[in-house]
């Protein structure tokens, strides 16, 4: 029998997955028993959803942008006729296929194809095998042996070797430890954690299971977004399905290993994704970090010694525990092994998810994995590490993706949000929304971070503004320095970053923002001029709107701007329903 | 309406009582404060500060540094819009204009009927569909102004007819 498995992650759902479920249902009523219905994760071609992949002995095809309306067809021909619907594949322009060819899943190993809520299904594609074989003829040593070999770095964006995390929480003296996944995924355009959590909970169980027998805690906390309900309600249902298979609890498959796991929603601050805030936050204080050491490893929860992975990080252990480090370890550079996980998103075609592996370049990611810009525009640059990381530049994007080639250019690997950015992006622009969003979220401990970042984007919004000068761009350079050197955080510290690497990059626009009062990108709508073309029908609804009375034209007539009067405000723009004011 | 009231008391002081004393409840039990009323009201302050022995003034402390936490009521309707980096790049501020011109409100504020209140989140993480707005939790995705005026429009209309 065949099996009809629907995308339902956040993005799937989105985009209507839910509906397509339904109508899936309904089909399944008028034929009962014809195929078997399911649901699974995040697929990872997000910019194709709603996703519908279909099951039969062995093999599988892929329908992409299923509506309600194409289930009837997909059902008479492929389910019960046996003929595939070719023009729907996801593959009928065999371009696509490239999307799937360049990837190396091992995060990702079963995203899209179990059913997030079965354990069952996680148990048949090797799932807790890891931990029984740890369990059962492993030392705590062995373990962290192995992760050491394998060279796994913290995907949280630090990149600290885990190996060596876990190492030093052992060797701390304490009776109690704790284990803590960090699930405060708050870099504004990365889901990657998200993703996981939604796709395949249990790898992230069994990570930190592996994790904790290693260290010797017998508690965990799992820290994850509020703004990831689905997220957080796949965790519940994994965590109380692992317990009553013993996975989870007291004497754990007779090993005499006891072990917990709680989760903690988050309350909304992003600060908290730095592990001395996110304790404090678990403490169920204002999430503000601390001054380092004691790092958490020798007095972290309650003054206990804790180890904050990251979840992706979690996700690799139970691969490298049954494949061997080595075999981790044959993925990737010289510093950085094993995969990385990007959500892609931005002026990019193929939006959503892709694992890769190390050292492969940038541009490749860009272009081979993900098809190149949209509308074959102009690539100008990619940002990489949201608000801590910078943008890199088109013509520096054959560096291969490696921890210590991406700090180089001034960015970081980050937790793995990559936006592409194209000739329509502007960088001044691109680093004041960075900095409004540090600026906003600076939890306010250190000076140098809560009114430096707050002068620095007074700079920029002058900029954008068009009341800028040559004097702001010094000033703005000096400041950004001297927050990084003087916050106590990552968050201050790498807050300029965006700052320091659009000047160092894009300098030419911030002088053409200052210099010739244009913004290229025809972003920042105080340097735009505003024009209306023959799409007018006439309707005065802008000349209404006008705040200074700059747009004159009989009703049904064309309208036109006076460019002396008109003050840029957009209010035209924004409320003309025919898409006839043009800005340049 | 004083029923209902003394209904949401008896739920959220359920959650009181299970407060087992074990530290860093504090932000669980403001959660389940504003899960119950959909704010954090000053009464539910001093009832957890009465049970945890913290402070009030602590407590406000923390409601204040989280964004989750809100001191005012919200509208009957709400309109998240994203303003995630792909959604920014994708031009979401025009959006916000659409939305500032369409119903007169700014973020973190409420229209004068109650019918709406307007929120900006950082990320809704379906970057795919840029720019994004959400209305009661429904996605709407890759929008124009045109197309989010329509929206906003049919929806003051169902707000209006439901009232």
């Amino acid at each position: 029998m065949k099996t009809v498995l629907v995308g339902l992650g956040t993005c799937g759902i989105s985009a209507g997955g839910e509906k397509v479920y339904k109508a899936l249902q309904d089909e399944l009523k008028e034929h009962p028993g014809a195929f078997e219905l399911k649901e699974t994760g995040c697929i990872g071609m997000c910019y194709r959803e709603p996703l519908v992949e279909i099951h039969d002995n062995g093999g599988k095809h892929l329908y992409a942008e299923v509506t309600p309306e194409r289930v009837g067809r997909i059902v008479e021909e492929d389910i019960l006729g046996n003929t595939t619907v070719e023009e729907w594949l996801a593959t009928a322009d065999p371009k696509e296929q490239e999307f799937f060819d360049n990837q190396v899943r091992i995060v990702l190993r079963n995203s899209g194809i179990i059913d997030p809520g079965s354990i069952e299904e996680y148990i048949a594609r090797d799932g807790y095998k890891a931990l029984r074989k740890v369990l059962e003829g492993m030392t705590p040593e062995d373990v962290i042996r192995d992760v050491l070999a394998s060279g796994l770095r913290g995907r949280g964006g630090g990149g600290f070797p885990t190996g060596k995390k876990w190492e030093f929480t052992r060797a701390s003296k304490g009776d109690k430890k704790y284990i803590i996944c960090n699930a405060d995924e708050g870099d504004p355009g990365a889901f990657m954690d998200r993703s996981v959590l939604e796709s395949d909970p249990h790898s992230v169980l069994e990570g930190m299971m592996i994790a904790a027998y290693a260290i010797g805690a017998d508690e965990a906390y799992i820290y994850c977004r509020a703004e990831y309900p689905k997220a957080i309600a796949r965790l519940r249902q994994a965590i109380s399905q692992a317990q009553k298979r013993n996975l989870l609890g007291d004497n754990i498959l007779g090993s005499g290993f006891n072990f917990i796991i709680r989760i903690k929603e988050g309350a909304g601050a992003f600060v908290c994704g730095e592990e001395t805030a996110l304790i404090a936050s678990i403490e169920g204080r204002r999430g503000m970090p601390r001054f380092r050491p004691p790092f958490p490893a020798e007095s972290g929860l309650w003054g206990k010694p804790t180890s904050i992975n990251n979840v992706e990080t979690f996700a690799n252990v139970p691969w490298i525990i049954l494949n061997g480090g080595e075999a981790f370890a044959a993925y990737g550079t010289a510093n950085s092994k094993g995969t990385k996980v990007f959500a892609m998103a931005g002026k990019v075609r193929r939006t959503g998810l892709v694992e890769v592996p190390m050292g492969i370049t940038i541009r490749d990611i860009i272009f081979k994995v993900c098809g190149g810009i949209i509308d074959d525009k102009e690539f100008k640059a990619v940002q990489m590490g949201g608000p801590s990381g910078g943008c890199i530049p088109a013509h520096m994007c054959d560096i291969g993706v490696d921890y210590q080639e991406v700090n180089k250019t001034g960015a970081i690997m980050g937790s793995g949000g990559l936006i592409v950015m194209d000739e329509t992006t502007c960088m001044v622009d691109v680093a004041r929304y960075f900095l409004t969003f540090t600026q906003a979220e600076s939890c306010g401990k250190c000076t140098f971070c809560r009114i430096g970042t707050k002068r620095m984007l007074e700079i920029l919004e002058r900029i954008t503004d068009g009341q800028g000068t040559m004097q702001d761009l010094d000033n703005l350079q000096e400041l950004a320095l001297q927050v990084g050197a003087a916050s106590l955080c990552g968050l201050g510290q790498t807050a300029p970053n965006p700052v320091l690497t659009t000047l160092k990059y894009f300098r030419d626009e911030y002088e053409a923002h200052i210099l010739h009062k244009k913004c290229p990108a025809h972003v920042c709508a105080p340097l735009l001029t505003y024009t209306i073309n023959e799409q007018c029908t006439g309707c005065t609804l802008c000349a209404r709107a006008c705040p200074t009375a700059a747009i004159a034209g009989e009703n049904k007539q064309l309208h036109s701007i006076d460019q002396d009067l008109c003050i840029k405000c957009g209010k035209c723009f924004t409320v003309c329903r025919f898409d006839a004011v043009l800005k340049d | 309406m004083a029923e209902q009231h003394s209904e949401e008391f008896k739920r959220f002081n359920v959650d009181l009582w299970k407060y087992d004393g074990h530290a860093g409840a504090l932000i669980p039990l403001l959660q389940s404060a504003q899960d119950t009323y959909g704010y954090v009201p000053e009464k539910a302050i001093h009832s957890i500060s009465h049970i945890t022995g913290i402070p009030a003034a602590e407590i406000y402390g923390v409601v204040t540094f989280y964004a989750q936490f809100r001191t005012k009521p919200l509208g009957r309707n709400i309109i998240r819009v994203c303003n995630g980096t792909a959604c920014h790049v994708n031009g979401v501020k025009t959006l916000y204009g659409t939305i500032q011109d369409e119903l007169g409100i700014n973020y973190e504020e409420t229209t004068d009927d109650g019918a709406f209140s307007l929120l900006s989140v950082a990320c809704l993480g379906c970057c795919s569909l840029a720019p994004v707005i959400t209305i009661n939790g429904e996605v709407f995705g890759r929008l124009t102004a045109a197309k989010l005026r329509k929206i906003l429009r049919d929806a003051r209309r169902r707000a209006k007819e439901t009232v």
